[in-house]
Formats: structure tokens, C-alpha cells, sequence
């Protein structure tokens, strides 16, 4: 005999039961399935750019591709190594920036912010507010594998280091000369420093973790300023995804000579 | 000018019930708790319905309008179309007292287990000194009317029965914020919100910050610290400096 499944979640036993998944009106699938599509095409467009491993130094300009930075493999392109070569020849199937992009993966991914993007995007627990989710059971980050979210922080101080080697990129093609390429990739690094400093992680090791803010002035206004760009973080969340693919693609653009970098100023 | 709206009211008990159907008469400025009480004066006189200030301090007339949680006496009819149908449920968390009230003792029961305010000892009422920056943080936890909205919108408890007794809900963990970040406060809260209260169970999809009246901002200010509180003492083996710290700091509070 087929058992009839129980009810549970807002039809549990002595809840009110309206026999409809939602009563929500608005278009509540709307930002979860946008999210799902944007993060879809974002992770297909770097996969496919950081194992391509061409058109990602644009050497007339010495505009170097984030995704690629800091390039110090022998088999990167020449001129594209400015911290010098530190390992041998890479296999084909190894992204030339391996060591960055494992942690940046895991910088965003344990994200307090990703986290709730692709929670409501991929994982549906849930969708939207109000909005059942499909699982029968649910443990949140209390057991492996999303326990490891709370690692969070060391891939903060790692990204941090990453963050000066893309400031570096841009300094350093500041010596060959400066045109647009150098200001979007500037404005990528302003904006990449800007998500990173308002991590949370960032926020309590500045001095949220502190109890008493009156015996550490100093942190207190330091906090106070991190606090206002952890406001800002989902904004920075999605905008830097955006000007990482762009200043990808234009040092694509460049390196494959379908334009040149207008207004280019050469020292 | 005034109009007629249809409303969809959920009308039972903890026995079962369902939507009924009424069509009212809506003016000018009203709000949705206005529109429940017309229904109540003039259709359905046993209509039962929680209220009290009607100005979103008192936290009573939490409901689900349209399947989103909101206090029915700040919710403007102005924010819907004319022709839509508003449906209105009880809290959808809670069991069912009846029609619109809900019963919401486990919201009560997981406040009193929270240990209260504990100053060092030999530090008597009337003779706590602090600073305003170092009070500051918890103040804004104070700003809550204990209307439920954002435990009745969290999946974790909304969705998942079972997880009722390990999980004590986004207002818990600001009340164990509010007394982690207080400067006097001695007591150990930060394993005990991840073990005793369930905060791992939180996976910050911001429900509960989205649908607060009093525009607290749960997880960014109460649940990610507390979280990253509970790394320090739990998951880091690194920062033994910083716990070493934190020990000394509530020593010498004491």
C-alpha cells in the first residue's frame, strides 16, 4: 500500500494550511532565477578564459588579465611574468594563475553574500522569503561540507595578498604608459579592494570582535569606516564579478588586436 | 476615493480551516488591519485577530499578507492594486489559535532560556560605567518589538518543524548579540549560540533582516559577528592570541 506523505513545513499538523505551495503575488522567482543565470555565464566565461590560456597579456601595453594574475609560470606569455618565474612549464590543462584562482574561488564562495545568492539560487533553501523549500530535511552549515563555510576569513587574508598583486599589475603597466585599459583596469582593483576590505571577516578582525571599543580608539574608527563598506558589500559583490569579465574581455580585445586601447599614452 | 477590495481571510483553528472570501469597503490612507477590523464590525463579528497600538510598536498584528510576513497595522492598502485579491493567513509558523492569532509561546520559551544579563560579580545595579561606543552595538538589538516576523519567515524553523528544538530563530540570536557585545556582560555566549541555539543552522539567505519593521539589520550586525565569534572560539586554531585576549578582556571587566 502507497503511504500518503506526511505534511510538514507550513502544512505541519495545527498550522494554517492553505493548500498552495506560496500565497505570494509579486514575481518572487524572478531575482533568484536572474541570480542563478548571472553566476551560470559569469563561472562559464572564467572557466573558459582561465584554461584557454591565450589573448590574456596585451604585451603593447602591458595590460595583464586579472583572471591570469600573477602569471609566473615558464610558459606564460613573454613580458607577462613582472613577479618574476617561479614554476616550470604548465601542463595544458593547468590555468596559468592556479595558485590565486583556488582562493579566490574560496574567498567568493565563502562568501557571506554568495552564500545567500546561491543559497536561494542553486540550493532553493530557500528560493525567496516565505517560499517553502523542496527539502524534506535541512542542517544548514551545522556538518560537512558547508561547515567548511567557516573558513571564510583565511581565504580573506589570502585575497588580500591577491589584491595587491592586481594593484601591482596596474602600477606596473603604468611604467610602459596609460590609457583606458589602464583606467579600467584601475577601477577594477578600487573596486576588487573595496569588496574585499568590506568582508565581515574583515569587519570583526578590524574590530568587531572587540568588547570594548573605548580602550582601542583606533580600531573603533577603522571598523566604523569597514562597517560602511560592508553596507555596501552585495553592491560590490555583483559589480565586481561585472568589471572582472570586463577587464578580462578588453585585455582580450586588445591582446587579439580587435582594437586598440584608445587614447594610449605611451612613456 | 474609497473602493471595494476583495479580501481572502483564513478563517479556522488548530483543527483545520481555510480562505473566505469578503468584499469590503477600503478608503483613503487605510491599512490592511483597518480593512480586518471593517470585516470584523460589519461581516464576521467572531473574526479573531491580535492587535493593540496600531503603530508598529507593540509587534501584535504580525501576518501574512499576500504570503509575505508584515504587521498588518503598517502595511498601506495603497501598496496594491485596486483589483488584486489580498489574502491574508496567520503567521504560518506557528500553530493556529484561531483565525488570524497564533500561538507563539516557542518564540517565549527560547527567550527565557537565554541566560540573562550577568555583571561581574561584586558590581552592584546603579554602579555600571560604560562607554557609548561600546554600548552602542547592542542599542540597535533593542529596537525590537518582538512582533516574530523574521522567526516566522525563517525557512529553518518555517520549513523544517523538526529543527524546532535545536534552532532558536534569527530574534534569539540578536538577543544573545545584544549580551555578547554588551561591555559588561561576563557570561559565555558564543558556544552556546552555536551549540545550544542552533546558530549553525543559519545559512544568511536575509529573510529575517528583510521583513523586520524596526529595520534592525539581524544578519549583517547580529548573526554574521556572532558567527564569526563563534569561528573564533570553535573552528580557528589559530588566533589563540586573540582568545587569550578576549579572556583577559572579561577578566578584567570582572
Amino acid at each position: 500500500m502507497v503511504q500518503a506523505k506526511a505534511p510538514f513545513g507550513v502544512d505541519a499538523p495545527g498550522r494554517a494550511s492553505v493548500g498552495k505551495r506560496t500565497l505570494r503575488t509579486d514575481r518572487w522567482w524572478y531575482q533568484p532565477n536572474a541570480t542563478a543565470v548571472l553566476l551560470t555565464i559569469w563561472v562559464a566565461y572564467a572557466t573558459v578564459r582561465v584554461f584557454w590560456r591565450q589573448y590574456y597579456f596585451a604585451a603593447e601595453y602591458d595590460y595583464l588579465s586579472p583572471f591570469t594574475s600573477p602569471c609566473v609560470s615558464a610558459s606564460c606569455a613573454p613580458g607577462s611574468s613582472s613577479l618574476g618565474v617561479w614554476f616550470g612549464t604548465f601542463p595544458v590543462f593547468l590555468p596559468y594563475a592556479i595558485i590565486t584562482l583556488v582562493f579566490l574561488l574560496g574567498f567568493r564562495t565563502t562568501c557571506y553574500y554568495y552564500r545567500k545568492a546561491y543559497y536561494r539560487a542553486f540550493a532553493r533553501t530557500p528560493s525567496a522569503c516565505a517560499v517553502p523549500e523542496p527539502h524534506k530535511r535541512y542542517h544548514g552549515e551545522t556538518r560537512f561540507p558547508l561547515i567548511i563555510q567557516n573558513a571564510h576569513r583565511y581565504f580573506f587574508y589570502v585575497a588580500v595578498l591577491i589584491s595587491l598583486v592586481n594593484t601591482y599589475d596596474v602600477i606596473h603597466s603604468l611604467f610602459h604608459g596609460i590609457g583606458l585599459g589602464t583606467l579600467i583596469m584601475a577601477a577594477n582593483v578600487v573596486l576588487l579592494w573595496a569588496y574585499t576590505l568590506g568582508c565581515h571577516a574583515c569587519r570583526h578582525a578590524i574590530g568587531g570582535q572587540l568588547r570594548h571599543f573605548s580602550k582601542h580608539p583606533l580600531r573603533y574608527k577603522m571598523w566604523k569606516g569597514v562597517s560602511k563598506l560592508t553596507n555596501k558589500h552585495m553592491q560590490f559583490t555583483g559589480t565586481t564579478l561585472g568589471t572582472l569579465m570586463f577587464t578580462d574581455w578588453y585585455v582580450w580585445m586588445l591582446s587579439a588586436k580587435v582594437f586598440a586601447d584608445p587614447f594610449y599614452i605611451h612613456f | 476615493m474609497g473602493y471595494t477590495a476583495h479580501f481572502r481571510v483564513w478563517r479556522g483553528d488548530a483543527n483545520g480551516g481555510g480562505l473566505v472570501d469578503y468584499d469590503v469597503e477600503v478608503n483613503p490612507g487605510e491599512v490592511v488591519l483597518d480593512v480586518i477590523h471593517r470585516i470584523q464590525a460589519e461581516q464576521a463579528g467572531d473574526l479573531a485577530v491580535r492587535w493593540n497600538c496600531k503603530a508598529g510598536k507593540c509587534g501584535s498584528c504580525s501576518m501574512e499578507i499576500n504570503g509575505y510576513p508584515r504587521l498588518a497595522c503598517m502595511t498601506r492598502m495603497s501598496i496594491y492594486r485596486q483589483d488584486e485579491i489580498i489574502n491574508v493567513t496567520p503567521m504560518r509558523t506557528f500553530p493556529v489559535i484561531k483565525d488570524l492569532v497564533t500561538d507563539v509561546s516557542f518564540n517565549f520559551e527560547k527567550l527565557l532560556s537565554i541566560p540573562a544579563f550577568a555583571p561581574p560579580p561584586g558590581l552592584q545595579p546603579g554602579e555600571y560605567r560604560m562607554q557609548q561606543e561600546d554600548v552602542e552595538r547592542s542599542q540597535e538589538f533593542r529596537k525590537c518589538i518582538e512582533c516574530f516576523l523574521c522567526q516566522d519567515v525563517c525557512h529553518v524553523i518555517r520549513d523544517h518543524e523538526e529543527n524546532k528544538k535545536q534552532f532558536a530563530g534569527p530574534r534569539m540570536f540578536i538577543r544573545l548579540a545584544e549580551l555578547d557585545m554588551h561591555p559588561l556582560d561576563v557570561a559565555d555566549r558564543e558556544i552556546a549560540a552555536q551549540e545550544d541555539f542552533g546558530l549553525g543552522f543559519c545559512n544568511i539567505t536575509k529573510c529575517c533582516t528583510e521583513v523586520c519593521p524596526a529595520g534592525i539589520k539581524i544578519t549583517d550586525n547580529a548573526i554574521i559577528p556572532m558567527k564569526e565569534r563563534v569561528v573564533d572560539r570553535k573552528y580557528d586554531p589559530l588566533p589563540f592570541w586573540r582568545r587569550r585576549r578576549r579572556v583577559e578582556e572579561r577578566a578584567s571587566a570582572q
